[in-house]
Order: structure tokens, then sequence, then C-alpha cells
């Protein structure tokens, strides 16, 4: 009979949540362990350059699966595929496609953490009998009596934070949720799994998105479009200065990401950069690095973490993607779900799809989609 | 912890009867077939009494009998050994993979391939195959009984009509061998083929039935074994072991075996669906009372032949509202219940089976169906512990999850 301390690991193949599961069944505790199937790697192969074969590192690679169910015998525990294939498309890959057609850059991994994996992975969890799960992510949770909330932290490993994909996290969430990682470094991660005997301690880190083989946004849209018995839109135009003259045309939006600097097809005596793409007029607009720079963002579609809800505007640093240093603002509610947050010195392509994530020291306050 | 298994028609373990008869055969009496001397011609003497088991089990002459690999082999040594660019093949869309992919295989070379659904019920209707014939249809491939559900299908019917049309007519017995009595020459089949995995013999083995002067191309080609017919040294053990199951499996059917299943089957059946929101997939009315289930005649079923809906003694498979099976699989597996709900994709994870979408569930109920399929040795004990455990594992996952069933992914 399943114990209801039991605690369910998500596991992808990897060395983090695999070290995850190594680190909980040696403590004793019960474990099973899970993997989202969220997407079929060879189901777009082969078109459009697409690779035939892809290669380790993806959610659900054939390899990954492998890996993760040889760590689970391993480890002797339960382990099972969880197929999540619809809800992921549903939930993950059309709205990045749509995102994406309307001129925007989403990050599908916040899609995925806040729509898909930790709600299903607890349904599931709860399903089979287990009251919390566990993954691999580099993060702090902790519960805090005083403000009766769950706060997320920023993790010991500065290098591997992952708490800017997880701002979507509700409090029922972050309750059920262990993250074992949070206050250990990756080479401390890579040293328990040689100790733990997982084969996979040198596995290199995955990096790119986990549907997009080899990581060519268009070359993916076309495939899955084409799939869907539809065309990627004409979306050619004008390519403008910030001034307004005309420098030449292109090919389609969606060659293009805000900050983007290689491919613009004009040449320019100083290096030339994305500052807008606006998806009605097709029209995309350079200019100069500092023209990148602005002051203010609005980020709507909020979750707030360590605060209820914001009511007066709050000192923040705000991390606008992955790789950014967060930067101190002023933020303060502008509406129904909605934040302006003012940047104290501007900051560098803010890019609408991508979201904000705002800190209070080491604690997420919270996050949104910035647009 | 207590493991009931309910995956029959996954796999069976070996009776011990089986593995006694297979013992001598990986060490001591360890011959190739082919060979001149004693110890040659012990295994050759091994594979000839087996094939005269197997003959009397197919009832049909020792030399129309095939040593292979199993169930695979079979099927797709009917389609690729038999179709050629041109042809029609006509099969269902319910048949095990190997026949569906082999089919699709046989597109890519030219032989188009017609699927014709069941009915609600999983019944195929003759008059539906009678129907996709065409003049340069060569084959028709059903199965004996559907591995998800358990429906025996109309075979002898569909073999008048293939003798009528003269077309070759081949039948996945998987499922049905050892379960219901075999007779090919009353089935009007050509090729009939077994595994020996599915009726508690060994992996990796199974026998194909093929009719005296039938063209069939081999698969594999290589040295002369089974005149010709499939090039390979005879895996002995497994053959010997096949036998014995065949042997077994004969006297199963007299001796009251398959009759204990049928009614542990109609008591597990009938205790899961006093539950609220269930029902059996692969039978109508949809709600079997236990001294039916064996046999139901949907009065909304008369084909033009009236064949009943009748199914193999084992095999009961279960719709839950309002759940996720795939869930659901899980929480049994970890309670010590093994059972399957739809085919295992190339991952692991859990496909909807297509034999229930074929049938004409939606996709949310066909995710939500759970297959039970009895051991031969099934016991009353296991069917009180799955009574007991699977009510509480679908209480508890509609308590937590009361709208899944509407949002499964």
């Amino acid at each position: 009979m399943i114990e209801s301390t039991t605690i369910a690991v998500a596991m992808s193949g990897g060395v983090d949540s695999s070290t995850v599961a190594a680190m909980l069944a040696h403590e004793g505790d019960a474990v099973v362990g899970l993997t989202l199937q969220l997407w079929d790697q060879t189901r777009l192969a082969g078109k459009h350059g697409i690779p035939d074969a892809p290669k380790a590192g993806r959610c659900c690679s054939l390899d990954d699966v492998y890996d993760a169910r040889r760590v689970a015998e391993h480890l002797g525990i339960p382990y099972y595929v969880v197929n999540q294939q619809e809800r992921f498309e549903q939930d993950v890959v059309r709205p990045f496609v749509a995102e994406y057609l309307a001129g925007r850059t989403p990050i599908p991994c916040s899609l995925c953490n806040n729509h898909l994996k930790f709600d299903q992975l607890l349904k599931t969890a709860q399903s089979i009998g287990a009251e919390r799960i566990a993954t691999g992510h580099y993060a702090v949770n902790e519960y805090d009596a005083v403000r009766g909330r769950w706060i997320l932290k920023r993790p010991a490993d500065l290098a591997k934070d992952q708490t800017y994909f997880l701002f979507g996290l509700t409090q029922e969430q972050l309750a059920h949720t262990l993250f074992p990682l949070g206050r250990m470094t990756k080479p401390e991660v890579r040293e328990v799994a040689r100790q733990r005997g997982l084969a996979l301690s040198e596995k290199p880190d995955s990096q790119e998105i986990c549907f997009i083989p080899g990581g060519d946004y268009k070359q993916f849209l076309t495939a899955y479009l084409e799939e869907q018995g539809r065309q990627l839109p004409e979306t050619a135009g004008e390519l403008v200065a910030s001034g307004g003259e005309v420098l030449g045309q292109h090919e389609g939006i969606f060659n293009f990401t805000i900050g983007q600097r290689k491919g613009l097809g004009v040449s320019s005596p100083t290096p030339l950069y994305v500052l807008q793409i606006d998806p009605a007029s097709h029209r995309v607009t350079v200019g100069a690095d500092e023209e990148l720079a602005t002051r203010s963002l609005r980020a709507r579609r909020l979750n707030w973490i360590s605060i209820p809800e914001l009511t007066a505007p709050m000192r923040v640093r705000i991390k606008i993607r992955h790789r950014h240093e967060p930067a101190w603002a002023t933020m303060e509610p502008t509406g129904a779900d909605e934040v302006v947050a003012t940047f104290d010195e501007p900051q560098r392509a803010v890019t609408p799809g991508q979201s904000a994530v705002f800190y209070d020291g080491d604690e997420v306050v919270g996050g949104g989609w910035i647009v | 912890m207590k493991r009931v298994y309910m995956d029959a028609n996954a796999t069976t373990p070996l009776l011990p009867e089986v593995f006694e008869a297979m013992r001598p055969y990986w060490m001591e009496r360890f011959g190739n077939a082919s060979s001149i001397h004693l110890d040659g011609q012990q295994a050759h003497t091994a594979v000839d009494r087996a094939r005269a088991t197997l003959a009397e089990f197919f009832n049909c002459h020792d030399a129309e009998v095939i040593f292979n690999s199993g169930g695979t082999e079979g099927d797709n040594t009917a389609i690729f050994g038999l179709l050629r660019p041109g042809d029609h093949f006509v099969t269902t869309s319910i048949e095990h993979s190997a026949i569906l992919a082999a089919a699709e295989r046989m597109a890519l070379h030219g032989v188009e391939t017609t699927f014709v659904a069941p009915q609600p019920s999983g019944l195929i209707d003759p008059a539906e195959i009678q129907r996709a014939l065409r003049p340069e249809t060569r084959l028709i491939s059903v199965m004996l009984a559907n591995n998800e559900t358990g429906v025996l299908q109309p075979v002898e019917e569909i073999g008048r009509i293939a003798r009528e049309a003269g077309v070759f007519f081949h039948i996945d017995g998987v499922q049905g061998a050892g379960k219901v009595p075999l007779d090919v020459r009353r089935f009007g089949c050509h090729l009939f083929s077994i595994s020996a995995h599915k009726m508690h013999g060994p992996k990796g083995v199974g026998a194909l039935f093929v009719r005296r002067g039938m063209p069939v191309e081999s698969l594999l080609v290589g040295g002369s074994h089974e005149r010709r017919r499939r090039a390979g040294t005879e895996n002995v053990p497994g053959i010997v072991g096949l036998a014995k199951a065949a042997e077994l499996a004969m006297l199963s059917l007299e001796d009251g075996t398959i009759d204990r299943v049928a009614t542990l089957r109609n008591r597990l059946e009938a205790g899961i669906l006093q539950l609220s929101g269930t029902g059996v997939n692969g039978a109508l009315p949809i709600v079997c009372h236990p001294e039916r289930a064996q046999r139901v005649e949907g009065p909304a079923f008369s084909f033009s032949s009236d064949i009943p809906v009748l199914r193999v003694a084992n095999t009961t498979n279960i719709w839950f509202d309002h759940l996720e099976g795939e869930a659901l699989v899980i929480a049994l597996d970890l309670k010590g219940v093994a059972v399957s709900g739809g085919s295992a994709c190339h991952s692991g994870a859990t496909e909807p089976s297509h034999v229930l979408m074929a049938m004409g569930l939606d996709k949310t109920r066909a995710r939500a169906s759970l297959r039970f399929s009895l051991l031969k040795t099934a016991t009353e004990a296991d069917v009180d512990f799955v009574l007991k455990v699977v009510p509480e594992a679908v209480e508890h996952l509609r308590a937590i999850s009361p709208v899944a069933a509407g949002t499964a992914g």
C-alpha cells in the first residue's frame, strides 16, 4: 500500500532530477518516478530541415526516457511515463505558435511550468497516493509563518537559478513541491550523482526548448503549421529605421526577435538591432544599440508569491529574460492584473512575450508576462 | 506486497509443466535439429513431436505447421509472403499493429488495404468484409479474438466469404488460442498465427498454420529449415515449450478450467460494474449481467447472419467515467494490481486504444478504459483482492479530481 508520505519525483532523464530521485530514495523516502511525455520527437522529424534523430537533452526524447528508466531501475523505485502530449500541445505549443505569429517571443518553459507541469504532476501524484512532488529545479521554497505564505527564493547556485521560469507557481503548488537541489551547486549535484552510482553523472545539461529540435523556431513553425494544414502567414514587410526611413524589405516578422543583430539583411556603418516588431503592419523597426534601451515595462497575467497582491508601489529588482541580471525598478499596480515598472537605469531589449520576474533580495515577489 | 496479475492478454507466465518440458533442451539435449548425429536427432525428434501436437491443436496436418518467433512474425509472413504490387488487402481497423503496420508498409509497394471498422460492440460484420472485396483482393486478415475487448470475431462466416470469393484468409489467432477451441478447417482459413507466450508458453516462439500448397514466400531465407518456409535454426526449447502449452491449453478447454476463468471474470466484471459510471466495452447491452456476460446478444445488433457478440473467457474491458485511466493504471500497480489501459507507445506512455476508438468511443472514454485479462491460474482470492482495490482507487481518483475526465490530456 502506498504511503501518504510518498514523493513523486519528476524525472527528465537528466542529472538534476535523477540526483533528486537518488537523494530522496537514499534518505529512505518512498519515491515514485514520473516522466511526463510531452511531445513526440519523431512527429515532425525530417520535415523542413528538422533533424531526423533528435539528440538527447530534450523532453521525452527516447534516450531521456531510457535514461530516466535506467536510473529508476538502479534505485529500485517504481517509474511511470505519463502521456500529456495533448495537453502540452494545447497549453504550450499552440499558445507558443500563436504568440510567435503575433510577433512576440514567447518562453514555452514558463508556459509549461505555469499551465501544465506542476499542475499535472501534482494531480498525477495525488491520484497515485503521493502528497508531494520533487523536481530538479534550482530554487528554494519555504514556508514563512509570519506572512503565512510559501516563499520562492533564488538557489545557492545562482548560475543555475531557475526561479525565472517558476514565477507562476501557486501557493498550493509551492506547498506540495520539494526542490532538493536548491541549496546545492551543480558540481555538488554531479558529485552526489557519482556517489549514488548514477551512470549519467557527466551527461551535459540541456539548454534548448524541448520540442524544437535544433532550436530553429521558424523551421518548427513551418513544419507544425504545415502538419495542421496551415501555412506560415505572409508577413513580409518593411524594415525601417527608428526615424521612419525605409531601409529595405524583410521576408517575414518571424525571422526577428527584439534585440537581434544578425540576419537583418541591411548594411549600416554602425550595428543595427531590432527595436520593434509590429504584427499588424509587418513593419520591423531597427536602430542603434542605445535605442534598444527602455525605461519601463508593462506586465500582465501576474502571479504573486511573497505578497498576496501588489497594492502600492514597491522597490524590486526585475529580471526580463533568463540570462539577465535583475535590475532595480519601482513597480506599481496600474489596473486589474497589470503592473508598470520603471527601471532606475534603462534596460536593453524589453521583449513582449517574455516574462518579467520581480525579486526582493533573494525572494521572488511574483511575475508576469511583458506586453 | 500481494500482487495480482490481470494482464494475461499482454503476456502470461510459464506453467510449471511447460518449464519442466523445456528444461532438458537447454543443456542436455541442446542439439541442432538439422544435425545428423544423435544430439541433432534428439532435437529433431522433439521438434517433430511438437509439430504433431500443434497439428492437433490447429486440426491440420503436421506438414502445415511452421514454427517461428511468434505472432508478429506470423502476421507479417501472411502479408509480406502473399501480397504483391497491385493486390488488394482487406483487414480490420482493430487488428494488432503487426497487421496494421505491415499493411502500411505494403502501401509503399503498391498494395492497397481496406480497413473494415467494427460495430460499436467490437464485432466485425462479415457483410462489411464482403462489401470490401474487389476483383484484385488477394488476402483477408481478421483476428480470432480482439486483444482489448476479447470479442470473438465471426471467422467462420468470413472464411465462407473468402472461399466463395477465392481469396486467401489469414486469422491472427494470438488472442484466441488457448481460450477457445481451434479448428482451421472449420474456420476456413489458409493461414493462422499463434504466439506461445499468450498461452502460458515461452516468449519468442510461435507457430503459423499454412494450408498445404499455399504460395507463401518465406520472410527469412537461409538454411532449409521448416521445409524452406522459415530459415533459422529451430528454437528447440521454445518449440517444446509451445507444444506443452498447446497440449495444456487443449486440456483446459475440456477439464473446466476455462469455464472457471469465465466464472471468475464474470464475478470480477459484475463487481466492478457495481461502481457508478462504469460499463463494459465490447458487448451490448453495455451493462452485462454475470449470467449473460459470456454471450451477450443485443437486440440492436442483428446482422444479416444474426451473429451474437461473444467474448473469450478471460477478458473484460471496462470504462470508468470521471477519471484518468493512466493514473488509475499506475495507482492500481502501486497497490499490487497489474492491468492495462490502452497501448504503450515507444516511450512507455499510454495511448488511447485504437480498438476502442475504432468502436466509436470518444478519446476521453477510451483513455478511461481498463482491460482486465485473467490468467488461466486466476483464483477467487485474486478476484476478491481486485474487487477490494479497484473501487478504493476509483473513488480516490474521482474524489481528488472530479472533473479530470473532461480535461484529461
